[in-house]
């Protein structure tokens, strides 16, 4: 995947209003079942309940890894869409707070981009499930945007 | 006599996360002084389609399961501590193909809080991939329902 074709495909996501083809790139990001959403300016990604996601299983809740891993793919896709960075963000850290139980149900998320420098991006993560209002995990994250 | 109790916890506690199920994770070893698991490389875990380089998410996932578990070799009893926040820094990327190991150790037991912290590496423990800080709450002993503990 040269940077030509990321770039192309992020141009045809952002035409055709379809996201998926980016989100299928990454193999991660498929097994969880990310989704993306437009709305406006805006993008809200959407991690559809699924019984492989579970962890705790009495509540039933999400395994709190995979809210975490839905939150970086998130900010990490954020990036290459909005940012024009024409490969793929690398993580340098990430931390996250669990502020509710992630129950079995659609979990959503959205992200804010801090700063971004020529190195190095800093994003928020808010994820929620009922209202948005009441976030079940903040996070925020590093990754290095220049050339790999 | 401690060690296996520690190791049967552990194994049990994976036991009943289906996430850590369908990855294949592993207790690979357990005793006072911490816990390891092991997480096989598969296509799933893939982040980087390029390079075949494990996904940040399922490393976060390897060290939350792990820090988590980690407690029940500190604990007499077994409880259930969700987690209240984690941090995790990126030393290197995990090389393709390869198994990731995750080490935790509880560092500080409260009546209220767990303070873990561990890393994330592939040969060898000195050379970590990620190093990793999680505090889990702890929610006492697991009498008949675990319900409502949201």
């Amino acid at each position: 995947m040269t940077p030509m074709d990321l770039n192309q495909l992020v141009r045809q996501a952002h035409e055709q209003n379809d996201y998926d083809p980016l989100i299928q790139l990454i193999p991660y990001a498929r097994m969880i079942g990310i989704e993306c959403l437009r709305l406006g300016d805006d993008l809200v990604f959407r991690l559809p309940a699924n019984r492989d996601c579970i962890g705790n299983p009495t509540l039933p809740a999400l395994h709190g890894g995979v809210i975490a891993g839905f939150m970086e793919h998130s900010a990490m896709l954020h990036l290459l869409i909005f940012m024009g960075i024409p490969h793929l963000p690398k993580i340098i850290d990430f931390s996250i707070d669990y502020l509710r139980a992630g129950h079995y149900r659609d979990t959503y998320a959205q992200c804010q981009v801090w700063r971004q420098g020529k190195r190095v991006a800093n994003v928020a993560i808010t994820a929620w499930q009922t209202n948005q209002t009441e976030p079940i995990a903040t996070a925020r994250a590093h990754f290095k945007v220049d050339e790999p | 006599m401690r060690e296996s109790l520690i190791r049967q916890r552990a194994e049990q506690f994976l036991g009943m996360l289906r996430h850590c199920q369908m990855l294949g994770m592993q207790v690979h070893g357990a005793d006072e002084q911490g816990l390891t698991l092991r997480l096989p490389y598969s296509e799933n875990i893939i982040g980087n389609p390029e390079t075949g380089g494990v996904h940040g998410g399922a490393i976060t996932t390897l060290m939350d399961t792990t820090c988590g578990i980690s407690t029940v070799c500190v604990l007499p009893e077994f409880e259930i501590c969700p987690t209240l926040d984690l941090r995790i820094d990126y030393m290197r990327p995990a090389e393709p193909g390869r198994d990731v190991f995750g080490f935790a150790e509880c560092y500080r037991v409260t009546p209220n809080v767990i303070f873990t912290r561990g890393v994330a590496y592939q040969d060898d423990p000195q050379q970590p991939i990620a190093h990793v800080v999680g505090a889990f709450m702890r929610m006492g002993k697991v009498v008949g329902s675990a319900g409502g503990a949201a």
